[in-house]
């Protein structure tokens, strides 16, 4: 088992990027397809603005760049402290 | 041949399919029914994740609750698609590295307390049998119409088929029969929408459709406009609430959101999914691959509403909404309307000529004369767009396989929370092997027969019931499980009161909104005249959830600290390494 100093550390770690996630991820729904929407009503999109496709598109595929880029960087995370199996 | 026989053939075809794939796999090795995902790639096990996750509610009745909800309903497709993020980066590879095989069992551990244990057993019992409940609501319509009966009839055809399919087992359990659900429930979903949207805008990806100009004239309005606007437009004109803006409140939106997201990271049968993967890094990956294939589904949904909805409107307005309206005669005797007839068997959709002028027409308010249930438009859709009679035996067969194998699974969960998590470890350690089966066979019927008698007078649409279990899980699963993460802090004490005050608070405003035990007529108040604020029951799960975090705050730093063995464990849970040997205790 790795020393303890360096299995808080990658805590420490994964828990920033999980941070950095959730701020994209909370922005992205949340955000632009609810609480933002009236500030992006100027930009038309098909038909109606960039706020409705977020909420019906645009966050859907967010989550899932978030997600598979969430897992690459754990994967390197997991290497360099040597945790990965 | 007749559509009848056509949606029986189909139907019966892809349930062939499912069985000889079932009994192929068990005779490999029967060993491989509990380790159902280990060893399976986690692309394999993400398309099965997504048979397991898309339901009734996802298939049948979201695309419905879109087409007459528009942009306010927005939260079905993010809270059920957000939540993976959650999955992937608070819970899955954590619970994957703990190497247990049920959610009650890690709370049971992680508090240290059969007390929580039990508490965890009630929660995933009490948000499981809602979510059941939605699902009948679905099978119940699905199998209206495609065996031509009235709606009850139809329920408790469904609730006996889907007992048998639970009781079957291993069916369930095994990944292959569910890639070939998922298979069959995707072509299913998109073949149609697909045509659609050619239809419509000559663009043949839905999710673009959706955002593109018309190609064709519908209900008069001419070909060429952005295909949002002409929906706008139309409804408008028609009396009904706006496509486009929002009529919901913020702050409702905003919670249903909040609920849907972390109920679907709280839902066990979601959960145990990832439990099963080979290693901690295949848990983080698999969960993105679930939401690859669930997203194919839920991109397109909003473009099946929208185009479900104009066609709609066409069908009822040929030339135009200032021009006369569909005739009585031309129902019942077009070809082409024989859906409208059809549907009308089944009691979901109904039209009366009220001021007797010889026609139907369909818009808002006292003289509108078309009621269409929302379940419908999805089953529907393929009809009104008069698409080739196999395009229509096949979303009947989607339909079934995401209503059956999501039924299915949940019964499963619960069989085995009480059987597993309840009798075996607590109530009477010594029982048999054959005494756990025979309790988990009665904990299914009775399920099943609770789950029908609500499903026949539903509190909602298939997917508002659904959403309310899921406000269920996100009240009362998830915050555990998370606290149990992330905190060494949180103690026994405090995620039992969290558990048990989110719980309860949460289900007290569901069962003052839509009736106690959701039995009509006993409710206090409605949905449209909340308690507090503007939060309806539907979106109340996010301020249980906040409720179970502070309660299991203050409680847990009232009382003493966990022993370190369990903070040791904690520790570990957090580190991937060492998952592979945790799983072979």
């Amino acid at each position: 088992m790795a020393n303890q100093s360096d299995n808080n550390a990658y805590w420490a770690a994964n828990k920033r990027i999980i941070g950095i996630s959730l701020v994209i991820w909370f922005i992205c729904s949340f955000g632009f397809g609810i609480l933002l929407r009236p500030l992006l009503a100027s930009i038309n999109v098909g038909g109606t603005d960039l706020g409705f496709w977020f909420a019906q598109q645009g966050s859907i595929l967010v989550f899932l760049v978030l997600i598979f880029a969430y897992a690459a960087k754990m994967n390197k995370l997991d290497k360099e402290h040597g945790v990965d199996e | 041949m007749d559509q009848f026989t056509l949606n029986l053939l189909v139907v019966g075809a892809t349930f062939a399919l499912y069985i000889g794939i079932a009994i192929w796999a068990r005779a490999g090795s029967t060993s491989e029914f509990y380790a159902a995902g280990r060893g399976v790639h986690p692309v394999v096990n993400g398309m099965a994740t997504g048979a397991d996750w898309m339901s009734a509610a996802s298939f049948i009745s979201m695309a419905g609750i879109i087409a007459f909800g528009g942009y306010n309903t927005s939260a079905y497709l993010m809270g059920w698609t957000g939540g993976y993020v959650l999955l992937a980066m608070l819970l899955a590879p954590y619970l994957r590295k703990f190497g247990k095989f049920t959610v009650p069992e890690f709370v049971g551990d992680r508090f240290y307390s059969q007390t929580a244990r039990t508490v965890a057993v009630i929660c995933l019992i009490v948000a499981s049998i809602t979510y059941v409940i939605g699902q009948m609501t679905g099978v119940g319509v699905a199998f209206s119409r495609f065996l031509e009966v009235d709606n009850l009839t139809g329920l408790l055809i469904g609730a006996a088929i889907v007992f048998f399919y639970a009781v079957i087992g291993g069916m369930k359990g095994i990944t292959y029969t569910q890639v070939a659900q998922y298979v069959v429930l995707i072509i299913a979903y998109t073949i149609p929408a697909i045509f659609i949207a050619l239809q419509l805008t000559g663009n043949p990806i839905p999710a673009i459709g959706l955002f593109s100009s018309t190609a064709t004239d519908i209900a008069g309005v001419p070909a060429g406009a952005p295909l949002l606007q002409t929906l706008e437009g139309l409804v408008t004109d028609l009396g009904f609430a706006s496509y486009l803006e929002q009529s919901d409140t913020t702050l409702n939106m905003f919670l249903f959101t909040v609920s849907l997201m972390i109920g679907t990271a709280g839902l066990p049968h979601v959960i145990v999914r990832f439990f099963t993967v080979p290693t901690v890094k295949d848990a983080r990956s698999s969960a993105g691959w679930a939401l690859v294939f669930i997203a194919l589904l839920y991109l397109t949904a909003p473009a099946v509403g929208a185009m479900a909805r104009l066609n709609l409107i066409d069908t009822f307005w040929p030339n135009g909404i200032n021009e006369a309206a569909v005739s009585v005669e031309e129902i019942e005797t077009n070809e082409d309307l024989a859906w409208v007839r059809n549907w009308e068997q089944t009691g979901l959709l109904g039209f009366e000529d009220k001021n007797g002028d010889g026609t139907i027409e369909y818009r808002a308010g006292d003289s509108n004369e078309l009621t269409v249930n929302r379940d419908i438009m999805v089953l529907a859709n393929p009809e009104i767009a008069n698409l080739p009679g196999w395009v229509i035996a096949l979303v009947a067969a989607g339909g079934l396989a995401a209503a059956l194998s999501t039924a299915a699974g949940l019964l499963m969960a619960i069989a085995s929370a009480v059987s597993h998590d309840l009798i075996k470890s607590q109530i009477n350690p010594s029982i048999s092997e054959k005494g756990e089966l025979l309790a988990a066979r009665i904990a299914m019927a009775v399920a099943i027969v609770v789950a029908t008698y609500l499903g026949a007078n539903p509190p909602g649409f298939a997917a508002q019931t659904v959403a309310l279990a899921f406000g269920l899980a996100a009240s009362s699963i998830f915050p555990a499980l998370m606290m149990g993460i992330f905190s060494k802090r949180i103690n026994n004490k405090g995620a039992v009161a969290g558990m048990l005050a989110g719980l309860g608070v949460t289900l007290l405003y569901i069962f003052l909104h839509k009736g106690w035990f959701f039995i009509a007529g006993t409710n206090s108040f409605t949905d449209a005249d909340p308690l507090l604020l503007s939060i309806k029951s539907t979106s109340f799960g996010a301020v249980g959830a906040l409720i179970n975090f502070i309660v299991a705050f203050v409680v847990s730093n009232a009382t003493d600290e966990p022993p370190a063995e369990i903070q040791d464990l904690v520790e570990s849970i957090r580190i991937p390494r060492g998952a592979g040997a945790a799983v072979d205790h």
